[in-house]
């Protein structure tokens, strides 16, 4: 009896000891990973999950500047603009023990611009990549691509022969239905390896001791389980109740009640989202509106009334609760091309507003129909109901039309609505991305997104000429000039830059990333 | 009887039909899933060949025949969110949902039938008086908002059980259990409250009610008069009597619990058919959403159809008035 009571106790503070040293991180955000095929679908929740267990040759780091991964260094060739050369990093091996060579590289590449890839338009623009010997890669493009790295950031490198071993040289197809090896397994270089998956339920991660940077990082989490909770009241009583230590997608009216929370935190960084509002000013005539015969939204005069009438101020006050950041420009604070100036252009006068709409031959106003999403920015349809008693000051009626995402968007993609409410993020980091979809007309493949009916040649051209032009600085200067026509058009209304929040216990450290990509290997666990 | 049979049967199969339809008829107003699937950087040529490829541009008659075809053929399609066949994620999620409801279900009967009997006994009782006011509670309140009440309570509050999940669960063949291991067991605690504190209020009123009718009949006084116990008197003859209007209702509730766990599920993050149900609808996934419907009717008229063959089997007096009305 004596001796099982010892045993039992020896057994107990072996088992305490144990959980000291292994530092499990239990991780939730609402929604989950796709697929774990690393090409199969390019969304943000399905990156951040490969991103533990799979990586690109370049990473960014929590500022947005690009980090080595499995490249150590790039630039382009000498003489060849046409050309990058990606120097790899050597000594770095796969999960199941393969060595990472320039011919996984190749390998990956090839595999991410076939057609079921969902990956292949950020890649479109190269025309090979080949191993010059086992650590140099050269990537030929279409052109000179000045900011092909900025396109790498979320492209995961495979090992050639274990998904030749596997059948899964091609991509998944998704639509079709198809379920694969690399749909469910992994064997990336990564710091994390996949352990256990249920989707929708739990994903679980262990450390990978072999890691080439197991050295250079903190990795002090052993295990990652990742659960995720679809219910915000849920998702925070999971928190505050100590199930849950590290939490993205926080709902903002529960963020003072988790900062106040002993033993809880929660870090705040800006988003790589902006928030505006769009007006079709390109038609005759728009049918949202109750003016015949003419469309009020033409007049540039009335769509500077309009921005002047929001009152961005009271709208992080009110109804973000202090969570946003008063956009004047549709740039995050990020990318390049935004400039404080730019971002600090716009102002509530009312007054102006007013004697603009008289001028223009509103000043009695005109009523517009507003379609906003109720599912998919941060207060949407909040926002959306503070735009219409602002607008409302200066005599424009909005009847606010909210509905799911799933409803809202292919209004702006076909075209069917005349005043609407968008957010962008732009993965590249460069305004170029911005302009493509945004301020470019809007053919079959460009300007998809731009609903504004603005459509002006010299500045497509203009755009156009970005993709190739080599000297920054020259480059720099025509992006300038593309966003002041931007601006004093008043293509669209800018509203505000979202910012991220992520809440922890106290003994997680790790600094918010703009993207919402958390990547485990930087967490900190005391 | 067979006549009545074939008869139940085809009226099932048509309300199936109907249900089928209208629910393919609502999808087009849900939203248009492409949009979902395709990041911010697809074209209109990647559109248009994905809407094709999903057959999206049919007409909605085509593609309603189109489900049922396959449907008859045991292939409900592929999800959209997750690619895979909708059937595997059914039968994957389906043990969530059944343990959930075996417990709410048993929960609901044991303490409803238990509480009924109870508060009609002791009918000026205290406790019988609180337990009656009580269960307004269980009646007017929404379930999310007990199961969040719940979760603030026992999880945030006392940190006894978890706000989420299953906890561990245990492989069986192909069924998933949360009986087996502690977790799983704790797991069930309030989503099983939560979901059938309803259901089992509406017993407790129910089997009350009956009860109290029964007791007022005259075989009840005679059994008193001929000096039988109380025990005897009230649970051998008056609450075998009370049953049969309460299996009836037991039976019709079973499919709610099932079909109403969409919110308990979504609350506590339980990964059930119900809160797939509730993602496919945010993500507008056609074939999940078309399965679970057609599933939850084949149920309901299933369970409506098993009553009625029992009833005519039961009632003695149905058969007779048939018999008599031919």
């Amino acid at each position: 009896m004596k001796v099982s009571t010892v045993a039992v106790t020896a057994a107990l503070l072996a088992s305490t000891a144990m959980v000291a040293q292994a530092e499990t991180l239990r991780w939730a955000r609402s929604g989950d990973a796709l697929t774990l095929d690393p090409h199969a679908q390019n969304e943000g929740p399905t990156h951040t999950i490969r991103h533990q267990m799979y990586e690109p040759l370049i990473i960014r780091d929590v500022t947005g500047a690009f980090e080595p991964a499995l490249a150590t260094d790039w630039a382009p060739k000498e003489g060849d603009p046409n050309v990058w050369v990606f120097n790899l990093r050597e000594g770095v091996t796969f999960h199941d023990g393969a060595a990472f060579t320039a011919e996984d590289v190749v390998f990956s590449f090839e595999r991410a611009q076939q057609p079921n890839s969902d990956m292949k338009e950020l890649i479109g623009s190269i025309t090979e990549v080949r191993a010059v010997d086992d650590f140099t890669i050269e990537m030929v493009t279409d052109g000179p691509n000045p900011i092909l790295p900025s396109n790498l950031t979320n492209l995961f490198i495979m090992d050639k022969g274990w998904t030749e071993a596997n059948n899964t040289v091609n991509v998944q197809d998704f639509e079709g239905g198809e379920i694969t090896f690399a749909t469910t397994n992994t064997n990336g270089t990564g710091p994390y390896v996949l352990t256990s998956r249920e989707p929708d339920v739990k994903t679980v991660m262990t450390r990978n001791e072999d890691y080439w940077g197991r050295d250079q990082f903190p990795m002090e989490v052993s295990e990652i389980v990742y659960t995720p909770i679809q219910n915000a009241a849920t998702r925070v009583a999971a928190l505050l109740s100590g199930e849950i230590d590290f939490l993205q997608d926080m709902p903002v009216q529960d963020l003072s009640r988790v900062a106040e929370a002993d033993g809880l935190a929660v870090k705040t960084a800006p988003q790589n989202r902006v928030i505006f509002f769009g007006m079709n000013q390109g038609a005759d005539d728009i049918e949202a509106d109750n003016i015949d015969g003419a469309n009020p939204l033409a007049d540039v005069r009335v769509r500077q009334a309009m921005s002047m009438a929001i009152n961005r101020d009271a709208i992080k006050q009110v109804v973000m609760r202090g969570q946003s950041e008063p956009a004047g420009m549709i740039a995050p604070p990020f990318v390049n091309g935004w400039t404080a100036d730019m971002d600090g252009e716009s102002g509530t006068d009312i007054e102006t507003a007013k004697g603009l709409m008289a001028d223009a031959g509103y000043a009695d106003g005109f009523s517009i129909r507003l379609d906003c999403p109720n599912d998919r920015y941060v207060n949407d349809e909040a926002i959306c109901q503070a735009a219409v008693g602002m607008l409302g000051q200066i005599g424009v009626t909005v009847n606010l039309d909210a509905k799911p995402k799933a409803q809202h968007f292919p209004l702006i993609t076909d075209g069917k609505t005349d005043f609407y409410m968008l957010g962008w993020g732009v993965p590249t980091y460069d305004s170029e991305y911005i302009f493509n979809f945004l301020v470019h007309g809007r053919e079959a493949d460009i300007g998809t997104w731009n609903g504004t009916g603005f459509d002006s040649d010299d500045l497509d051209a203009k755009i156009a000429s970005l993709a190739s032009n080599t000297d920054l600085d020259a480059r720099n200067a025509d992006i300038a000039s593309i966003w002041r026509v931007v601006q004093d058009e008043q293509l669209y209304i800018p509203i505000h830059h979202q910012v991220l929040n992520w809440a922890m216990t106290d003994a997680v450290g790790i600094d918010v990333d703009p993207e919402d990509q958390p990547k485990v290997k930087y967490f900190t666990m005391n | 009887m067979l006549a009545y049979l074939i008869r139940r049967v085809a009226q099932s199969g048509l309300v199936l039909l109907i249900v089928g339809m209208v629910a393919f008829g609502m999808f087009r107003f849900v939203g248009d899933p492409i949009d979902n699937m395709l990041g911010q950087e697809r074209t209109q040529e990647d559109i248009d060949r994905l809407r094709g490829q999903l057959g999206l541009d049919q007409p909605f008659a085509v593609q309603y025949f189109r489900f049922l075809e396959n449907a008859a053929q045991g292939n409900f399609g592929v999800s959209y969110r997750q690619g895979r066949p909708v059937s595997d994620i059914l039968l994957e999620r389906a043990p969530a949902t059944l343990e959930l409801a075996a417990v709410s279900g048993f929960l609901a009967i044991a303490m409803g039938i238990a509480l009924g009997v109870f508060t009609a006994i002791r009918r000026n009782g205290f406790s019988a008086n609180f337990i009656m006011s009580a269960s307004l509670i269980g009646v007017s309140l929404p379930t999310f908002l007990i199961g969040i009440l719940l979760i603030y309570i026992f999880s945030v509050e006392l940190g006894w059980l978890p706000s989420f999940g299953r906890g561990e669960t245990v492989r069986i063949g192909n069924w998933t259990t949360g009986f087996l291991t502690e977790t799983g067991l704790k797991a069930l605690v309030l989503p099983s409250i939560t979901l059938g504190l309803y259901q089992m209020t509406l017993i407790m009123r129910l089997v009350r009610s009956e009860m109290l009718e029964v007791l007022r009949q005259d075989y009840i006084r005679f059994a008193r008069a001929r000096g039988l116990r109380d025990r005897v008197v009230n649970f051998r003859h008056a609450l075998k009597n009370t049953m049969m209007p309460v299996i009836t209702v037991i039976g019709l509730q079973l499919g709610s619990i099932i079909a109403f766990a969409i919110i308990t599920e979504t609350v506590f993050q339980w990964p059930g058919v119900g809160l797939l149900f509730i993602n496919a609808i945010q993500f507008v996934d056609i074939p999940v959403m078309a399965a679970y419907l057609m599933l939850i009717s084949v149920m309901f008229v299933g369970i409506n159809l098993i009553v009625d063959v029992l009833y005519f089997l039961i009632d003695p007096r149905l058969r007779a008035d048939r018999a008599g009305a031919h």
